[in-house]
Order: C-alpha cells, then structure tokens, then sequence
C-alpha cells in the first residue's frame, strides 16, 4: 500500500520577534517569531536539511526527488538537482521541481504518490521549502516564516498509508509575484478569503470526505494551509472540527512557510500519531490538494525523532530587524574594508563537485587514511603513504567531528560577524578547515561536537556558491 | 652535498623606511633599497651581474626591476609568500655560490597600501586555480588563520585565557618598544601590556596589537663569493646556513597536525643548523629575527627554533631571555609587527638588522658580541606553509 515511509523537517534556528518589527515601524507587532533562514540559508539549503532529515536512516533506494517552493534560488536552473546531489541520491533518480503555487508541496505529494502507485518509482522523496519575502512595514513581513518539509513515499512498511486524495484547480488570484516582484502581492485582504479561500477549501475539504463517506469525526487530526491563525482558527470551524482535532501550524513560532507549510505540519502531526489515526490534509493555491492518510503500526518508529519538530522549535536564536534586513538583502551595508574575493569560476567548480556534493574526500587502499583538501583540489598522493592514485571515494558530509581549533574573525566578511572558523578532525579520521555557521561564539571551544551543513559560501553578482560548513551538534 | 657555508658574503644592504608611503611607488623604493645597498658596498650599479626580485603582489616578471636602470643582465622575479624576500636572498646566494656570477643583487619590494583596502589581498591560497578562483576555499582573515596557533596553544597548554593573552601582549611590547628605536620602522609607539590586552580583539586571541603592521617597503643585498668579500669592506657578513622547508599541508589534510608548532619552521632550522654546525641554537645563536605576523607565531617559533623548549616558551617570555638587553634577542628592530611586512622585502629587512647587528652598527638595539644572527620567515598559514631560515655570521 502506497504511503509515507519516513518524514524529514527543517526549521532555521533564527526567530524574528514581532514585537521588534512593531518596535521598528511604530505599530504593533502580533505575537511570538517568525523563523528567518540564516544569511547563509536559502530555500535549497533549508531542503537539504530536510531531505537529510528524511532519509537518515533510511538507505533503500530512492528513484525520485519531488522539490516544491515558490523561492527558487534560480529562475532557470534545476533546484532539485542540486538537493538530489547534497543528499547524494543516485544519478538515475527522477528530479523534479514544482514551482509557483503555495499548493506545490502538496501537488509534489499527490505526484509522488501517483508514481509510486503506478510502478514508475519505488521511493519518491518530497521536499518543499520556502524563504519567501515580505515588504517591510507589511503585513506579509510578520506573517511569513523560513522552513521546509520532507515526505518519503513509498510502499514498504510505510509509517502512513494514503487512503485516498481529491483535488481541485481554481484560476483564482490572491497572492501573486509577477518576474519583477520581489515582494508577495495580494488582493484585498477580505475579497481573497471570502471569494476564494473559504469556498475552495470547503469545496475541496468537503469533496474528500463526500468521496470516501467519511465526517469529521472519523479524524483525528486536519492538516491544512491558511495564511495566519486567525484564517486557520476560522476554517477549522468550517469545516466542522474540534479545536482538539486541529495540527498546531505553529504560526506564532515559526509563521506561514508557504509551500512548505502543510508538510511541516504532517510531519508534526506523524511525530505523535498513534497507529490508526486517520489525518485529513490539505493544501491550498491555485485550488486544493486534498488527503487520507493514515498512521499505521510504523509510526511510532517517528515518536523519538531527533531532532523532533518540539526539539527545533525550541532551539531559537534571536535576530534583531537590522540583520535581518541584511540577510535577505533588503538593506544596503558597508562592504568590508578586506580585499574583495573572486567570484566563483564555474571550471574550477565543476572539477570540485564531488566535494561539494557531499563532502567528498578519499580513502587511501594502502593505509586506509581518510583525507579532504581543504579548498578542494584533488589529492592524487596520499598525505600519509604517499601511495599515488589509490584512492576510493570517501563520504565526509554524514560524518560527526570535534573542533580541533577555531578562530573567532572579526574581520571576515560574513553577514553574521564575527565569523567562526575551525579546524575539524573527523571521526573515523580526515581533517578539513572550514567556516562554520549557528554557532553562539560565546560557547566555541575545542573539543566542541560538530556536524557538516550545506550553505551558501557567497553569493556574489553570478551563480549562488553552495558547499558545506560545520556547525555545533545540537543535543 | 655541500653546504652553502662561508660560500658567500653580503657585501652590502639598503632598507627602506617601512609604512605607509603614500609618497612612493615600487619604483621609488626598489631605486631607495638598491641604491642604499650600492653605496654601501662600494659599488657602481654596472657592477651587478645578476639580480633576484622578490614580490608577491607588486608587480609580475623580472620587469618589476626595471626602474633600476639595469643593462641587460639577468634578472629573476620570485614568489614565495611571506618567504619571498628570503627567496630571492637565496636565489642570488646559491649563484654566487655556483660560481655563474661574482656580484648579484637580491632585492625584495611590495606596495600593499596602494591596494585601497585594509590588510592583504587574500585569500591567494598556495596551489589554488589562479587566484582565488577555488570556489570553496573558506573566507577568513589572515589573523584567524594564526588565530588558530593561540586557541590551541593554550588549550594544550592549560593556559588560562588571561594568561594567554599576557604572553603574547609581552611579545607585542617588546617588538614596539624595539621598534621605537628604530627610524626605519612603520610605528614608533610603545605599547604597554595592558594597552595590548584591551585593545579590540581582531580573532581572539589576537587583538589590534598582535597583528603585523600592513606596510609598504623594500630592502636589498649585495652578495658576493666569499673570498672576494674583504675586498669590499672588512666586516663582511657570511652566509653560514640557508634552508627552505614545505610540506604537503600535512597539517591541514591529515589528522594528527597539534596547532601548537610549525613543522615547516621547525625542520627549516633543523636543516640550517646542520648547515651552519650549530648545536646549541639556544647557545650560539646571538640575535635573531623571526616572523612574527601575529604573536601567536612568535610564540611558537621560539619554540620551532630551539630557543625555548616545547611548551616553555612561558618560562623564556617571563624571563625577559627575548629583549634586547636578553639572553637572545628576538626582532631587535621591532619585528613584523613593529617594523612593517611589505611580504617581499621583509625577509631581506630581517636580514638588514642582522648585518648590522653583526657590524655592530644596530645604535641603540645593538646587541652585545654578537657572532651568528639568523632569520626567519614563514610564508603560508600553521600547517600548511614555507618554513625558511637563514643563519649569517661575521667570522669567516
């Protein structure tokens, strides 16, 4: 039976307070933080965090990788690509993105779904994630959140099975962003509720329920899209439901994640699911995609994931509204008085990709030493017996390490100054100098546990330079 | 093979003032340094038969020299990081020493204030694809890759932070009060302890005052064959030992690198002293001057070195053994950090100290009886770097 086979969710760990933003513009902020992708996130990144988080422990092998958002890092180039080649799937698996709806995510499911079904994949991993930008001083501003989902569907002991789906298209325009808009546009707040989500989302809802006889009460849990939580809180009772059978969006923590939302919210819903639970979800734009899904005797291998969904929601950094601003490049900054580097040549980087695909490095046969370049050439002599060409392929992105020892930089270039950087002794061996990110400088010592996080290096005026950073284990 | 000892004599040596020379171009200190080594090897600019240039950023080929003036010998531009004005000392030496020219000039230059920004132009990693164009090499600062010496040495140590940083304040103030001595020098301030332990932290631990001046200058020399030096004045100063050392980033690629010395240094003054028979660096090197861009590697060197044993160089900073009325004077003319390091003339400004350290014409920094001086540079970072030294006494 076709279903979700694992789940994988990522959430920045940086919360802009409301209140701050009130604070900034002489209004009155709403409750609680938004999540805000580090200077070094992006939609792709925050992906791979969750597509990781998805297949951990989980080595069978996946045939397709679904990627949904509304942010792409590029107009044209593949998102998904790059995502398959972090995670490091095999280069057979069907890449795909699904792009321009805040429904993507869940079109990325049914799709998934629909290959799975009809024999043309096997496992089919769902990624959605979404950095999508406010206007400052606007409502979208504090509503917004940074974070993405991630369902594996597949048909082996899945922890979730889909009983069924109905979906609806509707040439409806409520939020839009034309080539030239940097910011969401949006219909009078009223007229795109009342003319479009209400009745689509009933239309949708009550379109499921009607096709496989089911009422509200044969949930447990409703998993849907909404703007904020007064639309949320609103439609629920709609729909007929308790506030008891509601999954929490967490949008005072978090805010609205756009495409990714609803898988964010499945994958919380699935942490504490009890087997038989029947969960309704659905996602809304440009129409609905609409869900059964049922946990089955498997879910509870999900109840002590780590990190669980509670687990990022409690691990939150403050940032304040001016780095903000400068992180997502909404402000201009003093550039640093240091010597401008060189754009990343796309030559030298292509011969690096095995480096930047999951922290390759090699092993040599004669001696077994792990090893890594540091900027990434290639290592032809091994550095510890010399032996020429007798490497294999050794994978460093999956690996833990401790800080050997690090510098604090105050003159490096970063958006979230002063820059750490450490010199990183793998376990199992190899050592690699590197920068790190979602550290509390305060707390850097050697010996420090770390783990490898695919971010943005640079992004200059050309191609968005990712590849890998440390950053301190969080447990 | 033979050592290069007592092959070779500097015969001759000119030093710019270092700073920030607003008021010259390369040209104009290339023409300062040159002309300064000239006069005081008695010399006319026809008499040189070869010359070596060093630079890392200043200029590309051996055309750079061509505000001297120079009628068609041959001329040899070299690279070697923070090493390259050592380099082109010993490119000059070893063709003295292999008998194709009697007179050769080495001289080093470097113009890093022209650049419009603030510290060196980075990071030009050794080996990368052509300047930087590695996609992925990390964005740090010099400091923080020195930085890294600091953190980890008082670690291993069980140094207290506090304490730390002490020691390397005490490096710091004893290189300015040097320094202050000096008119050639890029700063003329004394610095007191605390003044450097508050300063603001660039990479912790390194502080405003830890970290070298970014500087423009050049320095040259005049080398000769050694039995030919006498004719030229009669305190020559003789090559004894020349020695380069680079790895394979060792320290950076393999595991097992301890951040708490520098391999490339330490087997850079192995192998010089072998060259030079010395035994007890500690004993007979008289005076030195060493590459202290930031105090952390001044820290370890002594240590790299031979004069403070592994782990107590504590001991020899408390001591005051380092100063300049010490056991063993470091960076009498005010070091990297007090003098300045244009990168290519600053292994020949080290050895301009020494010579005349060794004529006994250092004024106020002079150091008592001195007989072997050495030099010492470091291009490239902790555990992966170009260790050299080079060790000139004024006995034949």
């Amino acid at each position: 039976m076709v279903g979700i086979t694992s789940i994988g969710a990522y959430i920045p760990i940086y919360r802009l307070s409301r209140e701050e933003v009130g604070k900034m513009w002489l209004t009155k902020g709403s409750a609680g933080g938004r999540a805000v992708a580090g200077y070094d996130e992006d939609t792709v990144t925050m992906a791979v965090a969750a597509a990781l988080d998805c297949v951990k422990g989980n080595g069978r092998k996946v045939d397709g990788l679904y990627f949904a958002t509304t942010t792409a890092p590029y107009k044209e180039k593949q998102s998904a690509a790059i995502i398959a080649s972090a995670v490091d799937l095999d280069k057979e698996c069907d890449t795909a993105d699904l792009t321009n709806s805040l429904r993507a995510g869940t079109t990325a499911m049914k799709g998934a779904i629909g290959a799975v079904e009809s024999g043309a994949a096997t496992q089919v991993l769902v990624v959605a994630a979404d950095c999508r930008l406010g206007a400052p001083k606007g409502r979208f501003e504090q509503i917004l959140g940074d974070g993405a989902g991630a369902v594996m569907i597949g048909s082996t002991d899945p922890i979730a099975t889909i009983e069924g789906s109905y979906s609806i298209f509707s040439d409806f325009t409520d939020l839009w962003r034309t080539n030239n808009d940097d910011f969401i546009q949006s219909g009078e707040v009223r007229f795109i509720e009342e003319a479009g989500y209400i009745p689509t989302m009933q239309e949708a809802v009550q379109g499921l329920m009607k096709k496989y006889s089911l009422a509200p009460a044969d949930f447990s849990k409703i998993v849907f899209y909404a703007i904020d939580s007064r639309q949320h809180t609103d439609m629920a009772k709609r729909l007929g439901f308790e506030k008891s059978q509601v999954q929490d969006p967490f949008f005072g923590q978090i805010g609205n994640t756009g495409a990714a939302q609803v898988l964010v919210s499945l994958v919380a819903a699935l942490e504490e699911a009890a087997p038989g639970d029947r969960i309704l979800v659905a996602g809304y734009g440009d129409g609905s995609d609409t869900f059964i899904v049922r946990a089955t005797e498997h879910v509870s291998t999900m109840h002590h994931r780590k990190p669980s969904m509670k687990d990022m929601l409690a691990r939150t950094v403050p940032v304040d509204y001016g780095r903000y601003l400068s992180w997502r490049d909404l402000i201009p900054t003093e550039p640093s008085a240091l010597p401008e580097r060189a754009e990343p040549s796309l030559a030298p980087r292509w011969r690096e990709r095995k480096v930047i695909r999951a922290l390759y490095g090699v092993k040599c046969r004669k001696c077994g030493t792990p090893q890594i370049h540091t900027i990434g050439q290639s290592l032809r002599v091994c550095i510890a017996c010399r032996a020429k060409d007798e490497f294999e392929d050794y994978k460093f992105s999956d690996k833990r390490g401790k800080l050997f020892t690090y510098a604090i930089d105050k003159l490096q270039p970063t958006k979230n100054s002063p820059g750490l950087n450490g010199v990183i002794d793998f376990d199992g061996g190899g050592r690699w100098i590197c920068e790190l990110t979602d550290y509390d400088v305060s707390k850097a010592a050697t010996g420090m546990p770390v783990e490898v996080t695919f971010r943005k290096l640079s992004q200059g005026k050309g191609i968005v330079n990712y590849f890998w950073k440390a950053k301190p284990v969080l447990e | 093979m033979e050592s290069i000892k007592d092959k070779v004599a500097i015969v001759g040596m000119g030093c710019t003032r270092f700073g920030e020379r607003w008021d010259m171009g390369v040209e104009d200190l290339l023409v300062e340094a040159a002309y300064e080594a000239y006069e005081d090897a008695g010399i006319e600019p026809k008499d040189i038969q070869a010359a070596w240039l060093g630079t890392v950023f200043s200029g590309m080929s051996a055309m750079t020299l061509s505000p001297l003036g120079l009628q068609y010998i041959p001329v040899t531009r070299v690279e070697n990081m923070c090493a390259t004005g050592s380099e082109a000392l010993r490119g000059a030496c070893y063709a003295i020493a292999a008998g194709v020219c009697d007179i050769a000039l080495a001289i080093g230059v470097e113009k890093l204030k022209d650049s419009g920004a603030t510290g060196v132009k980075g990071p030009a990693i050794i080996g990368d694809n052509t300047d930087g164009s590695s996609s992925i090499g990390s964005g740090y600062s010099a400091p923080a890759s020195f930085a890294y010496l600091g953190t980890r040495y008082f670690s291993h140590y069980n140094l207290a932070p506090e304490e730390g940083k002490r020691l390397l304040a005490e490096i710091a103030v004893k290189n300015h009060h040097n320094g202050s001595l000096n008119p050639k020098a890029h700063f003329h301030n004394e610095l007191s302890v605390e003044q450097v332990m508050k300063a603001p932290i660039v990479a912790w631990p390194l502080g405003l005052f830890d970290c070298c001046g970014v500087s423009d200058g050049a320095a040259a020399a005049i080398v000769v064959r050694a039995d030919m030096a006498k004719r030229f004045r009669a305190d020559p100063i003789y090559i004894k030992g020349m020695a380069i050392s680079v790895g394979a980033r060792q320290g950076t690629i393999g595991s097992g690198y301890d951040f708490v010395h520098v391999e490339e240094n330490t087997r850079a003054a192995q192998a010089v002293y072998e060259q030079a028979g010395i035994k007890n660096p500690r004993k007979e090197i008289s005076c030195a001057e060493v590459h202290d861009c930031f105090s952390t590697h001044e820290l370890v060197v002594y240590e790299d070195l031979q004069f403070s044993p592994r782990g107590r160089a504590k001991e020899d900073i408390d001591a005051g053994t380092f100063t300049l009325k010490g056991e063993l004077p470091v960076n009498t003319d005010g070091g990297l950090k007090c003098f300045g390091h244009p990168l290519g003339a600053s292994g020949l400004r080290m050895m301009y100290e020494m010579y005349k350290q060794l004529q006994g014409k250092a004024g106020p920094r002079q150091v008592k009886n001195p007989r072997l001086a050495m030099t010492h540079n470091l291009g490239g970072n902790a555990g992966a770097g170009v260790g050299c030294c080079v060790v000139v006494g004024n006995e034949k």
